[in-house]
């Protein structure tokens, strides 16, 4: 079942997500433009609070805006209900951010 | 287009909460026939046992609603000849509500949820206050105006997918009713209304198909009523309303 605040969660994210997905295309295209290889690449990207706070808020953002739509799939279309339904969002939710924010350390740390 | 033959197959669904099927009937083609008339000459002519709602036959009354090749349709103001193909029709009770018997659907449900959205005017002033101005060009009459016309014939309802998928969803026309009412400066009681069309049930479970403003028979956008309470109730989480 979708809540209201639960509704109002996935449009909040989905703001965040797109003008970081407009940031994260833009970066690149410049980037590849400008012949940087990936070794050139991470040494700007590691130790920098920038980009690590931006793929952070981008990663967290994800994992909550796909958490609720497929909770959504899962109820409309799968009939999971109560502390199923819930239990497969977080887990969904987990899975996200554990993946995001290991790719996250990958390039800031 | 096509030009007018002389029979008609019909494929009516006959049937009821227990089950049921099609079955076809010949009919006679008439000149600017009805889908009621075909329904209603089956009756008359072929098999008295029919069970099917009507009344006005003009398209006021919102009874005779039916799925019509599949599509949600008032029957009384559908011509056979805008919607037949290959000379058949299939007929059908509305989608999205029990059957009671034949094509006669139990809207209860559709009701109740009306209700449950908090569709009942709610009235301010008594008979003894004096009559109070509206401005007919008011941005909120306006709002209130263009969601007034519903005469709860429940194609939206049927047409529906998310009611499909979500039996709980208030749905089309009780959500735009209620946003007809949300804009309605008499009303007292858009506090209880706002809670309701924001409740699990309410007007966020939408996603936005339309599928109730493409059939609707009156042309109204219950789309974007609901798309109206959204944004509504986001206001009011944001201000500490709900």
């Amino acid at each position: 079942m979708l809540g209201f605040r639960i509704y109002l969660l996935q449009r909040i994210s989905a703001m965040i997500m797109a003008p970081l997905v407009l940031l994260h295309l833009g970066v690149m295209i410049v980037v590849i433009q400008g012949g940087l290889d990936s070794a050139e690449i991470l040494s700007r990207t590691r130790g920098s609070l920038f980009w690590g706070g931006t793929y952070g808020l981008f990663v967290l953002a994800v994992s909550v805006h796909a958490a609720i739509g497929i909770r959504v799939v899962m109820f409309e279309w799968m009939s999971f209900q109560g502390i199923k339904l819930n239990l497969v969002s977080w887990l969904v939710f987990a899975v996200l951010l554990m993946m995001g924010a290991r790719a996250v350390y990958a390039v800031v740390a | 287009m096509q030009e007018p033959t002389d029979s008609l197959e019909i494929s009516v669904w006959r049937g009821d909460a227990t089950g049921g099927g099609h079955i076809i009937y010949q009919v006679p083609r008439q000149p600017s026939q009805t889908i009621l008339d075909v329904v209603t000459w089956i009756q008359r002519e072929q098999d008295p046992q029919l069970a099917y709602r009507f009344s006005c036959r003009v398209g006021m009354c919102g009874s005779c609603a039916m799925m019509v090749n599949g599509i949600p349709r008032w029957t009384c103001r559908t011509h056979v000849q805008k919607v037949v193909q290959d000379n058949q029709l299939t007929i059908e009770p509305l989608r999205n509500l029990p059957v009671i018997k034949d094509l006669v659907c139990d809207m209860s449900e559709f009701f109740t949820k009306w209700k449950a959205a908090g569709g009942q005017f709610m009235p301010r002033k008594t008979r003894q206050d004096p009559v109070e101005p509206l401005l007919p060009d008011s941005p909120k009459r306006a709002a209130a105006n263009a969601a007034i016309e519903c005469i709860n014939c429940a194609i939206c309802y049927a047409a529906c997918d998310v009611v499909t998928w979500n039996p709980g969803y208030l749905g089309p026309a009780a959500l735009n009713r209620a946003w007809s009412l949300l804009n309605d400066e008499r009303d007292s009681g858009q506090q209880a209304r706002l809670e309701a069309i924001a409740s699990d049930a309410g007007c966020h479970n939408c996603h936005s198909h339309a599928n109730c403003t493409t059939y609707c028979p009156n042309e109204l956008n219950p789309s974007a009523s609901i798309a109206g309470l959204k944004r509504l109730a986001a206001r009011a989480v944001f201000t500490g309303n709900l």
